[in-house]
């Protein structure tokens, strides 16, 4: 009994890491951000309709919002871009656009092509509010909350799938997730 | 040949992705080392220093500026890895989370010399039944 024990113990070991392994490999290329259950960045940026008016964090409080950072010379984005136009239509939670360090004209000319899902659009010429938001690729969604806490991020274009079932689940109400 | 050398070198300046020259020199060289030891976030196997992309180039500017403020080289690691996790670290950190990582090699020594000794233990135990005279044999 003792002989095989030992073996059948390792064996049990290897399972559970190459069980592991395989549960997690979808995700393998994607890095968590560390800004899950904190504060979203404050900002200030010149808003892409109006220049002279800024798109302010503090304004964002009190409610849910969807920070989306696209840019025109962003193939995925385009591709993304029907989906924040459903999203839209919902009316469950606005978006917010970050347009990352693109060419105002052209961020532009593009919604007007391919129509506006944004209540917003914050100019990031420099690159540095995305930096502070942990963004290394184009697109990236980050769901936040009343109190400015970001819930969840999307790594990569917006998804069906994403959105019926990691960021519609967190809006509901308790009152209607509990009955 | 000092001519080729000479042309070499320009061709290298040329090429080079980051031409950051910081007034001081310990400065530049903190910059340096500090851009090497940081991970490029868009092609990830690339250090900040050696990366040709736009997010490089503006990660490489926040590491200057910071330094220009006179910040330490573990605050612009903690500045970095406040934004991009502990994954923006070419030189892992060690922390409760990644124990095991490191805990891993120790407990596989472990494990071999617990093998070993009962391997010989059971191979001298051996030894010392053949050494009982052979009547023992009878018995059983």
């Amino acid at each position: 009994m003792n002989r095989f024990l030992l073996p059948l113990g390792l064996f049990v070991l290897l399972a559970v890491v190459l069980a592991v392994g395989i549960v997690h490999s979808p995700t393998k290329g994607l890095i968590a951000s560390p800004l899950l259950g904190k504060p979203a960045p404050s900002f200030s940026l010149p808003d892409l309709a109006d220049p002279s008016h800024q798109v302010r964090s503090v304004d964002l409080r009190g409610h849910w919002y969807l920070f989306n950072v696209w840019a025109t010379w962003c193939g995925e984005c385009r591709a993304e871009h029907e989906m924040l136009l459903k999203v839209q239509l919902a009316g469950v939670v606005p978006l917010v656009g970050l347009d990352w360090k693109d060419d105002p004209a052209q961020a532009l000319t593009w919604l007007k092509q391919l129509g506006n899902p944004y209540q917003a659009v914050a100019v990031d010429s420099s690159g540095r509010e995305a930096i502070d938001w942990g963004v290394y690729a184009a697109p990236e969604t980050f769901l936040v909350n009343p109190q400015g806490i970001v819930v969840f991020k999307q790594i990569g274009a917006l998804t069906d799938e994403a959105w019926t079932r990691e960021i519609l689940p967190r809006l509901a109400p308790p009152r209607a997730a509990g009955s | 040949m000092a001519f080729a050398v000479g042309a070499l070198a320009a061709v290298r300046v040329a090429c080079a992705v980051d031409t950051t020259q910081l007034p001081d020199p310990a400065l530049q060289a903190r910059y340096l080392a500090l851009t090497h030891e940081l991970r490029c976030m868009q092609c990830q196997n690339e250090s900040l220093a050696d990366s040709p992309v736009d997010l490089a180039a503006d990660l490489r500017r926040q590491v200057r500026e910071l330094l220009l403020a006179g910040k330490s080289d573990q605050d612009v690691r903690d500045w970095m890895t406040a934004r991009y996790g502990d994954f923006i670290l070419f030189r892992p950190r060690y922390s409760l989370r990644n124990a095991w990582l490191w805990g891993t090699p120790f407990g596989l020594l472990l494990i071999g010399a617990l093998v070993c000794w009962r391997v010989v233990r059971a191979r001298t135990a051996l030894l010392a039944s053949d050494d009982e005279p052979p009547e023992e044999d009878g018995h059983a």
